[in-house]
């Protein structure tokens, strides 16, 4: 089944400058595995497309279960500087919520508000 | 063996309540209350405002609202406090809690104030590469205004030595504030990075307050929170091997589960196995997380690695204005009647010949957040907000932003909700770059005062 990543993980976004890092973690051990193999650093980056401008590295943080991207370029040239209203992208982790997952069926009862 | 302590959180940061650090000082049963108060951009501005207003004493504006909520608690109690809240004025505030720590009635009570950390005379011949773009720190040398280093630990432990109860600094490392209290009371070596990786893994967990307790974290039907009005800030049991249960006061609001400490944990970090701060550099990933009663997370086994031979030091500059007003459509239509506003408000500034680095027109409710990311097929929302800024080298043309939404109150679109200013529409850009120093070169300074 595809389901939106909200269903599957958590993510919180913290400022850097002009670097956003976005932690995505998954609901349950089972689901870790598939955040793993489908959700990419370029996939990321393409989800976050107009936004992220320069590049995105994913680390695994196989001991929580989870992912961080840190995305360069990202903060419309830094908290101070951007012009945009969410100027320490807080709300940027909201976006990867959106992200496309298939996910076994026989994983629903993981899954969270299904 | 020395026992396990006990260390609160007091805010997060400038702006944070108040109440939450007068719960944790009442009832938090604590052996230090610890404050952070500083945001990157906090030393420039303070810098900025003391130019313009020889006034400004230069620390914490809610240093006297902080301190009068907790010292009764902490004096009663025996709590002692570690605060950031000097900025760029450490010894003013020491003097400035003495003269509260006589209002309360506590008489004997030293405070110590943490200097060295202010380096702006030095900045460009202790330094050489910006970080975020690799140019020589000379580049800043016509528009910086401050530069300070992040300091560790080591000081507040000196302090806390020397036999004081309180200690306010300036820039400290968030995570050190923290930690200092365990190193100190567990002897751990300035060198001892298995224990000092542990406890400002610790520190970082705890230096965003709420954010650990349920604050930042709801989202209804996918992760609830109890009472989230009434969020405390945390508190760590700390043990002298670096292992810590954070938990928060019973009764009150919010929650610590390995989700939130989860999140707090990778929040703002990069990579995970390697955290760096003055102390030491942190491991992440060999934390094991356990929930071990309501409110309760047990964590052990945070790793650490050798300190790096630098200090990070954060270099504010003058960059120019920015320059921001909206506007407001709704009912039927409001979409198209934004996209005409917005039209129009481009060739406005043709006309007055806006001279700005950038300009964003964003329609809210529709794309002003996610901008670009935002789907194209939405339905129309009942109500816009048009939103205008601008990035520009002077305040003259910052101006002609807010001016030019108010020729949209009489000269504009049909229906255009507009409200009559009564602010500054425009705001100082202190741009923060980052470089390094090494860490011999910075000789932090305490100095003593009693009540």
């Amino acid at each position: 089944m595809k389901i939106l990543l909200q269903h599957a993980a958590h993510a919180r976004s913290g400022d850097k400058g002009n670097t956003s890092n976005i932690s995505v973690i998954a609901y349950a051990p089972e689901l870790y595995p598939l955040l793993k193999q489908q959700l990419t650093a370029e996939r990321f980056k393409a989800h976050y497309a107009g936004v992220v401008n320069g590049n995105v590295e994913r680390y695994e943080v196989d001991n929580i279960h989870a992912l961080n991207f840190v995305a360069h370029d990202a903060l419309g040239g830094g908290v101070s500087r951007s012009l945009c209203l969410d100027n320490y992208g807080k709300s940027l982790s909201a976006r990867v919520l959106a992200f496309e997952l298939e996910v076994p069926d026989a994983l629903r009862s993981h899954l969270r508000g299904i | 063996m020395s026992k396990a302590i006990r260390i609160g959180a007091g805010s997060a940061w400038w702006g944070d309540r108040i109440e939450p650090a007068a719960l944790n000082a009442e009832r938090g049963d604590l052996d230090y209350l610890c404050f952070e108060t500083m945001a990157e951009a906090t030393v420039s501005a303070a810098q900025v405002r003391k130019r313009r207003d020889p006034g400004f004493p230069g620390y914490d504006t809610y240093l006297d609202d902080r301190m009068r909520a907790v010292l009764p608690g902490c004096l009663r109690r025996s709590t002692k406090i570690i605060t950031n809240q000097g900025w760029i004025n450490p010894e003013g505030a020491a003097q400035r809690i003495v003269h509260w720590l006589r209002h309360f009635g506590a008489s004997g009570v030293k405070v110590a104030a943490i200097s060295g950390g202010l380096i702006t005379d030095r900045a460009l011949e202790l330094t050489s590469t910006i970080l975020e773009n690799g140019k020589p720190t000379s580049t800043l040398a016509d528009s910086l205004v401050s530069a300070e280093v992040y300091l560790g630990a080591e000081p507040i432990v000196d302090a806390l030595k020397q036999g004081a109860h309180i200690v306010v600094s300036g820039r400290v490392a968030d995570p050190s504030i923290f930690m200092a209290p365990m190193m100190y009371e567990f002897g751990w070596d300035a060198l001892d990075h298995r224990h000092l990786g542990a406890g400002n893994g610790i520190g970082h967990l705890m230096e965003c307050g709420a954010q650990v307790t349920g604050g930042y974290f709801a989202d209804p039907g996918f992760k609830e929170v109890p009472n989230p009005w009434d969020l405390a800030f945390p508190i760590a049991e700390a043990e002298p091997d670096g292992s810590v249960v954070l938990t928060k006061v019973a009764g009150s609001g919010g929650a610590v589960n390995l989700m939130t400490v989860k999140e707090q944990m990778l929040y703002e970090v990069h990579d995970p196995a390697n955290y760096i701060t003055p102390d030491v550099v942190v491991d992440f990933t060999t934390a094991k997380l356990e929930l071990v009663g309501p409110d309760r997370v047990r964590i052990t086994n945070i790793g650490g690695k050798p300190r790096t031979p630098t200090l990070k030091v954060s270099i504010g500059c003058i960059e120019g204005f920015i320059g921001e007003d909206m506007f407001f459509y709704a009912g039927p239509g409001a979409l198209r009647r934004a996209q005409l506003a917005k039209r129009i408000l481009e060739e406005r500034f043709k006309i007055v010949g806006l001279q700005a680095e950038e300009v964003r027109i964003d329609l809210l409710g529709l794309n002003a957040i996610h901008g670009p990311m935002s789907p194209k097929d939405q339905p129309e929302p009942y109500e816009i907000a048009v939103r205008v800024a601008a990035r520009t080298k002077t305040r003259e043309e910052a101006i002609k932003v807010g001016r030019e939404v108010d020729g949209m109150a009489v000269s504009g679109v049909g229906m255009t909700g507009k409200r009559v200013p009564h602010q500054d529409r425009t705001r100082e850009i202190i741009g923060v770059w980052s470089s390094l120093v090494p860490r011999e070169k910075i000789t932090p300074t305490l100095s003593f005062y009693e009540s």
